[in-house]
């Protein structure tokens, strides 16, 4: 495990992350903070944003002090000079999930926060264009979600025909 | 909610016409503030200790002269089906906004429904040039999950296929490059070095495209029987033709006019935009997974890492024809070390039984039968797990909640990622060089839009 | 030059039979490729599995020099305008072939976002299965088309299944009567 950065905000639960050097969980206020800390740090690239739902999952494993809610927003970064790994979760919030955009600090996670929100409906504040990129602009509901059905359709299968 | 920057499709002021599915396009320039045109034109301005005038930007052009292209979902470019919208002003390009999703799959959701087991299949359809990658960096993350080690020769086979599907998906590269600029006879001959690997691949898995070989655990089957003689015909020609596409696009003076300064990126560009890959690798950074944070046995075989300099179409292009000679000398390597051993961990709990023993044995029968049926249980957590596709780095997240399937799926693509450069590198250039611009991004657009 | 030396020099036949044969002799195929299904389809049209003999190795990038669809690949709910209005834009006669299961019937991919088979959307000829179909399936089932051109079995469905009154401003869609299509001899 590798200690934060010298000017991270105080007080951020930090924890063993499987196959990342470090795993972070800052509040939604320490969120911006932290990730800019890691980047004047030395982590150059924004690897990974993504977005999950943990409405139907049994129990996570979080750090003292941490207050789970249903959204998480997963931040991986990683460091080119150092060849480290960190991931960062913060807790996004239960139904109107919103955070803070990393757009000013990684231009690179445009895309990724606009598939988490089409994907899930978290909301990214300061993000420039915040619309939807996989599903059709007019599809309305966010089909990662657990509670958004997978969307089968039951298969009808025709009489085999019979030995010949 | 009036202070978020959530534009609604109603509220979108396009210069286009409506399309089929709704307003898109650009606001007007008059209506965008030079802040606002500042970040729409491109990220690069927000990269930090760049010194760029945010009043460089040409915003004195009338509306009048510029025109709004749609270069639609269906078009020549042999790249899948991205949608660009082109603002020209005559034959330059200005700004361009890249509409996805047309090959949306939602892949992380059925992911969510299959077992451990099956989701190799559907992982292994995302990036479809290199299901190898795919199904590698899903079963690594998989196997750090589960925490069970992988035998050496299943190891060492992992990383023979994963070189020969490099191999193949710069095939395919080279080919359809030398289509898109106009060489059409490198796509012939791209796809015909192509089928000496996927014949090596349908005999060892059973599959040409799509192969669900590698499995969390090992690979799911051993590799056949002469398999060194085939390799080693691969190697041998393939590394032959690579010169000889040296005599047919390298040193042509058209094609080197067409990619050499053309669409150049900087390092800080790229990394700022979280690009990654031969395009990175352009720019002089040289960072490959492979060497840098070595997964497989990549640690313990001889092989340089290319890096361009300048940035541009050329430099890329080199790049791969290069990793195409560099992975042949790692295939080469793989022959020699192969070492002997299990093909699959042995543990019964992930792998299925051989199909003769279900005969025999009553344990084996039941194995088989709750494997197939519902998988394997994989403990609670979480992981992220890179590998080096031939795209850049390709990431596996995963959450598992104890069960027999993933609780969330998603994988870091890098074409999606790297798909952010394309208005940075296609400005101020012809429209002719922004189907290179493409072309050399090399997006794949079942990864992009999964 | 009198007749009777141009005595053996004739060929004759109905027109019918020269217009299906330079119909299905050189069928150009319209670029739709959409997944891994199209990469499929490229190696078929490269060197190893050469199209050209068939003379479809011009993959026409315009819907309306095309005559031939094969939708390769799966179509998502985004994309399914899209293939409509391509392949209203090909010109009469125009054939259909679902290539892939993922087109043929959504394949793997039973969810939210695939069309559960493409012959929602537009009518389909000829499916040919496979995830991917190899390039010798596609043949097969172009060849396959070529028999059903060649016997003229195709436009004759097409001439049933068309409503005998349309009205100005409706527009019915073709309905697609099944048909059992036997192994070309």
């Amino acid at each position: 495990m590798i200690p934060l950065p010298p000017t991270a905000p105080p007080g951020v639960p930090t924890s063993e992350a499987l196959a990342s050097d470090l795993g972070c969980f800052p509040t939604l206020e320490q969120y911006l903070a932290l990730v800019a800390s890691f980047k004047e740090d030395g982590f150059e690239l924004c690897a990974d944003l993504c977005g999950v739902d943990y409405l139907e999952h049994p129990g996570r494993a979080l750090p003292e002090g941490v207050v789970a809610t249903r959204f998480e927003v997963v931040v991986n970064l990683l460091s080119l000079s150092k060849r480290q790994r960190v991931r960062i979760r913060v807790q996004a919030g239960n139904d109107e999930a919103r955070v803070n955009s990393l757009f000013d600090l990684y231009p690179g996670s445009e895309a990724m926060e606009r598939e988490a929100f089409d994907l899930f409906g978290i909301l990214f504040d300061g993000h420039p264009d915040l619309t939807r990129i996989l599903m059709p602009e007019d599809w309305e509901g966010h089909p990662l979600r657990k509670d958004y059905s997978v969307g089968r359709v039951p298969v009808q299968f025709k009489e085999a025909p019979g030995p010949r | 909610m009036s202070d978020l920057h959530v534009r609604s499709a109603e509220r979108l002021d396009p210069l286009t016409v409506e399309t089929s599915e709704g307003a898109q396009g650009l606001q007007r320039r008059d209506f965008t503030k030079k802040s606002e045109l500042g970040r729409e034109v491109g990220a690069v301005l927000r990269a930090h200790g760049l010194m760029l005038d945010p009043n460089d930007v040409d915003v004195e052009r009338q509306d009048d002269e510029t025109m709004i292209i749609n270069m639609g979902p269906a078009h020549p470019s042999t790249h899948g089906v991205l949608r660009l919208m082109l603002e020209l002003d005559g034959e330059f390009v200005l700004r361009t906004k890249p509409v996805i999703g047309y090959l949306h799959t939602g892949m992380e959701k059925t992911g969510e429904v299959l077992s451990y087991v099956q989701g190799g299949t559907n992982v292994t359809r995302m990036d479809y040039l290199s299901p190898i990658a795919n199904e590698l960096s899903y079963c690594m993350a998989v196997e750090k999950l589960l925490d069970i080690e992988v035998p050496e020769r299943a190891t060492w086979i992992r990383m023979l296929m994963a070189e020969l599907n490099r191999i193949s998906s710069h095939l395919v590269w080279m080919a359809t490059n030398g289509m898109d600029l106009g060489a059409t006879s490198m796509m012939i001959y791209g796809f015909r070095e192509r089928e000496l690997i996927l014949a090596f691949f349908e005999k060892t898995a059973g599959l040409r495209l799509n192969l669900n070989y590698v499995r969390p655990g090992g690979v799911a089957a051993d590799l056949p029987d002469g398999w060194e003689d085939d390799v080693e015909v691969i190697c041998d020609t393939i590394y032959e033709r690579t010169f000889e596409y040296d005599e047919l696009l390298t040193g042509q003076p058209i094609f080197r006019l067409r990619m050499e300064g053309v669409a150049p990126i900087t390092a800080e560009e790229a990394l700022a935009l979280g690009v990654t890959g031969p395009v990175l690798r352009s720019t002089g950074v040289p960072w490959d997974l492979r060497r840098t944070l070595p997964y497989l046995a990549y640690d313990q075989v001889d092989f340089d890492v290319i890096v361009g300099t300048y940035g541009d179409n050329f430099d890329r292009y080199a790049i791969r024809l290069n990793e195409i000679r560099e992975s042949v000398r790692i295939v080469r390597q793989c022959l020699e070390k192969m070492p002997r051993g299990d093909y699959r961990s042995q543990d019964p709990k992930v792998t299925p039984p051989p199909r003769a023993r279900i005969g025999e044995s009553m344990e084996a029968l039941i194995h088989h039968f709750k494997l197939f049926t519902e998988g394997f249980a994989v403990p609670t957590g979480e992981v992220y797990s890179a590998i080096e596709s031939p795209r850049g780095e390709l990431g596996c997240y995963l959450v598992s909640d104890g069960g027999p399937q993933p609780y969330r799926l998603h994988v870091r693509a890098p074409s999606f990622v790297n798909m952010q450069a394309v208005p940075l590198l296609m400005r101020g250039g012809m429209v002719s060089d922004a189907i290179t611009v493409i072309s050399t991004i090399d997006p794949i657009m079942g990864e992009v839009d999964r | 030059m009198a007749l009777e030396d141009l005595q053996h020099n004739f060929l004759t036949g109905q027109v019918e039979d020269l217009v299906r044969w330079a119909r299905r002799a050189s069928v150009w195929p319209a670029t739709f490729g959409l997944a891994c299904c199209a990469i499929e389809m490229m190696a078929a049209g490269a060197a190893d599995y050469d199209l050209a003999r068939f003379g479809m190795e011009v993959f026409r990038n315009s819907p309306r020099q095309a005559d031939l669809m094969i939708v390769a690949g799966r179509v998502s709910q985004k994309m399914a305008p899209v293939l409509r209005q391509v392949y209203d834009q090909m010109m009469e006669p125009k054939w259909v072939i679902s290539m892939g299961v993922c087109a043929s019937s959504g394949g793997m991919f039973n969810n939210y976002a695939i069309v559960q088979g493409v012959d929602q959307i537009v009518p389909v000829d000829v499916y040919a299965p496979g995830c991917p179909p190899s390039p010798e399936t596609l043949m097969h089932a172009i060849l396959t088309l070529h028999e059903q051109i060649r016997t003229g079995e195709i436009l004759q469905r097409r001439r049933e299944a068309r409503p005998t009154h349309i009205e100005q401003n409706s527009w019915t869609p073709e309905v697609p009567v099944t048909v059992r299509v036997g192994t070309p001899k």
